[in-house]
């Protein structure tokens, strides 16, 4: 048993060094790190920590095992509910979810249960990944429109079952916003193009280049002789402030930005992509993409990069972690401000964000305190360069060619309680149900589904 | 991968290639476009398409040599793949109903507009085309545009062929003729745009512009193709690329389309430095 109060560190490159590169910024756990931070955990009967996962691992069943060194038995615990673990330890807002709920966090800090996912992942993977078992097709085809997250996790897990699966993807590579949206520095691309190379391994087809909406619509999938089709496309579709000026040059949204960057690799000095040098960027919005994209500026080289946040710091919806990287690689922070306009020079060029500052009123529909405007507070701050990170909609492509699907007024296709759309065998979840949410979330959306759609093929082939 | 069945160069900057996409070619109508890398580092271009077979599973592309990108894709053969080609994208052109259109061309645009004439023809619809070059070295799909029209005019800017002047002086003396447009499609570059609608405003006759803005997916992820229309943010790649020109902020999109230019044309060199030392290479 270790007694200590705190998590043992995470390793992870020095703030003035991975400021400057690309490369991953937490190094993970050695063996020793992982055996002696499973040893916090204290096996509760209850499992209070289980409760806090979207998908229900069995946490301290798997911990029990690292801290007995049998990693590949904590690996196939994860596995049990989890097809992306590599991935969601290191992307889960643990804070929130687990780790929250742990008894050790009581008086001190939780276990590092999303440093010990990673280690289990990582260390299976470094030791060859397990044998990638093909299972014997049963005849029945299914059609996994995106290829992100949802996608992934209903395609693994209905090969699993026994389906024929072909995942259709829009970009040239599949993934989705694991390889679009978070960079490098936080989920290297190598981890999520194993999980797809054994994906295809174990049978799973993946037609990149093909937008389904354009490229082949839902219902010739059908035609095509697929009995089911699985909706994963995400929410993709940019938010913008509606504000003055977001037409300059310098302005992007965070997905262009990031999508730039990560996908198209335009932080490599030969990228055939450009990306705009920026001396100083100002990034709108608190989660996760704010702090990528603002992480990303800095590493391309940006002197002064800012978050623009209409609340205060204990509302930043992104996870603790990545905040508190941002700050040490020195990424500045304006709490309580709210941007008005983009200032631009005679070419169109931005040159500054116009921002007023904001106090904490009444709570709002969300719980937290809803800024508002503080009267004559407006100030500039230089920027050449404005990114936006409010948020994203779920694409209306797929709802605008495929008749019978609904979506609510928020552009999120509507879902029963077993994952159907309101089509027939067209099934849908991740952020394309709920809105811009988790990586893990969407894992399990998929993951469900494919148990749902398993079920309605039984059902029909039986009658 | 997607092969290059033929390739025909149409002049100095402009060649026209077959490729083998059946899947964008079972679909694909007027006004759409596709997305394509050349290569597995490749950038990711629009290009709209200017014809396809259906039954040999092929879309035809015609493209200026403009940039690094364009310029590598005009350096492969007969028989050489393009790595990535994604489409059709956008929506196709609204052609239902239109009994009289002119159609107005200019540059490589030309290979746009080229499609839209001849579905309006198929169509049933009078088509009188105006297409315009710089010179007569320039000059593209001139059978192929007076196969598809009632009437024709081919402009230059130096009279090198057809009359010398612009396509906005031939459109006003056809409408001045008493011609009466139900529409006016125009396609080329964004001045040549905006003047025509400039012109088709004091007429009032409606014009539709194809618009072909920096994008990354086309498929409404990026925002980075968006524009001003009639006061609201568009996305070409989703909403249109076609747009009502007399709604289109035309000078916003002549800034944003020079966004990344210096870096374009250091691209270009180095892309035409390779290519030179290849050539001599192989000399």
């Amino acid at each position: 048993m270790n007694h200590s109060d705190k998590k043992n560190p995470m390793p992870t490159q020095e703030p003035s060094v991975r400021a400057k590169n690309f490369d991953e910024v937490a190094l993970g756990y050695t063996e020793e790190q992982a055996r002696s931070e499973a040893e916090r955990c204290l096996n509760c009967k209850h499992k209070p920590c289980r409760g806090g996962c979207p998908v229900g691992i069995d946490i301290p069943e798997f911990i029990g095992k690292v801290a007995a060194g049998d990693y590949e038995a904590a690996y196939e615990v994860i596995s049990r509910s989890s097809s992306l673990a590599a991935v969601c330890g290191r992307v889960c807002p643990q804070e929130t979810q687990c780790e929250s709920k742990c008894v050790r966090g009581i008086k001190g800090e939780p276990v590092a249960i999303g440093r010990l996912e990673r280690f289990v992942a990582d260390r299976h993977n470094a030791y060859g990944g397990g044998k990638t078992v093909a299972v014997k097709s049963n005849g029945h085809k299914v059609a996994v429109v995106g290829s992100g997250p949802a996608g992934l996790s209903c395609a693994g897990e209905l090969c699993s079952r026994g389906y024929e699966v072909t995942v259709f993807e829009a970009l040239h590579t599949a993934g989705g916003v694991l390889v679009y949206g978070i960079p490098e520095f936080r989920l290297p691309k190598k981890i999520v193009a194993d999980r797809i190379d054994d994906l295809k391994a174990r049978g799973v087809k993946f037609e990149t280049n093909t937008v389904v909406g354009r490229t082949v619509l839902a219902d010739e999938l059908f035609a095509d002789g697929f009995e089911a089709v699985f909706i994963g496309s995400g929410a993709g579709l940019p938010n913008f402030m509606k504000m003055k000026g977001e037409d300059l040059k310098g302005v992007y949204s965070a997905n262009e930005f990031l999508t730039r960057v990560n996908l198209m690799k335009a932080y490599r000095k030969d990228a055939a992509t450009p990306i705009k040098n920026s001396r100083s960027v100002a990034v709108v919005g608190g989660g996760n993409v704010a702090m990528d994209a603002a992480r990303c500026a800095l590493r391309l080289g940006a002197e002064n990069v800012t978050i623009v946040y209409r609340r205060s710091a204990d509302e930043l919806p992104a996870r603790k972690e990545e905040v508190e990287h941002a700050m040490e690689e020195g990424v500045k922070f304006m709490f309580l401000t709210a941007p008005v306009e983009v200032l631009g020079d005679e070419h169109k060029n931005a040159v500054a964000l116009r921002c007023q500052r904001m106090e904490l009123g009444a709570p709002d529909a969300s719980g937290r305190r809803r800024p508002v405007p503080v009267a004559d507070s407006e100030f500039d701050i230089e920027a050449d360069c404005v990114i936006v990170a409010i948020g994203t909609s779920p694409n209306p492509l797929i709802k605008d060619t495929t008749p019978g699907i609904s979506v609510n007024a928020r552009g999120c296709i509507i879902v029963d309680e077993r994952g159907m759309t309101t089509r027939e065998m067209v099934y849908a979840g991740g952020d394309a149900v709920t809105g811009a949410a988790t990586v893990i979330l969407a894992m399990g959306a998929g993951k469900d589904a494919a148990a749902r759609i398993d079920e309605a093929i039984k059902n029909k082939s039986a009658q | 991968m997607y092969k290059i069945l033929k390739r025909t160069p149409l002049n100095p900057t402009v060649t026209r290639i077959e490729v083998y996409a059946p899947r964008v070619a079972a679909k694909v109508e007027p006004g759409q476009f596709v997305i394509l890398r050349v290569d597995a580092e490749g950038e990711r271009i629009p290009l709209t398409v200017a014809d396809c077979d259906r039954s040999r599973g092929t879309v035809t592309l015609i493209f200026q040599i403009v940039g690094a990108t364009t310029k590598k894709l005009d350096m492969l053969a007969e028989g050489d793949c393009i790595c990535d080609l994604v489409g059709p994208l956008g929506r196709p052109t609204e052609l239902d109903g239109l009994k009289k259109v002119a159609v107005v061309g200019g540059g490589v645009g030309c290979a746009i507009a080229l499609p839209v004439a001849k579905k309006l023809c198929a169509l049933g619809a009078e088509v009188h085309s105006v297409v315009g070059f710089r010179n007569k070295d320039l000059v593209i799909l001139e059978d192929e545009f007076r196969a598809a029209s009632k009437e024709f005019r081919l402009m230059t800017d130096d009279g090198s062929a057809g009359e010398k002047g612009l396509v906005t002086a031939a459109l006003e003396s056809m409408i001045e003729a008493g011609n009466r447009y139900d529409e006016v499609i125009a396609i080329g570059p964004l001045v040549m745009m905006k003047f025509v609608c400039k012109l088709t405003e004091k007429y009032g006759i409606k014009t539709v512009v194809s618009m072909n803005p920096i994008m990354i997916d086309g498929t409404g992820m990026c925002g980075g193709c968006r524009l001003t229309v009639g006061g609201e943010m568009k996305f070409a790649c989703v909403d249109g690329p076609d747009f009502d020109g007399h709604k289109v902020d035309f000078d916003e999109a002549m800034e944003r389309g020079r966004m990344y230019a210096e870096f374009e044309r250091k691209a270009y060199d180095e892309q035409c430095n390779l290519f030179n030392k290849q050539a001599e290479k192989r000399a």
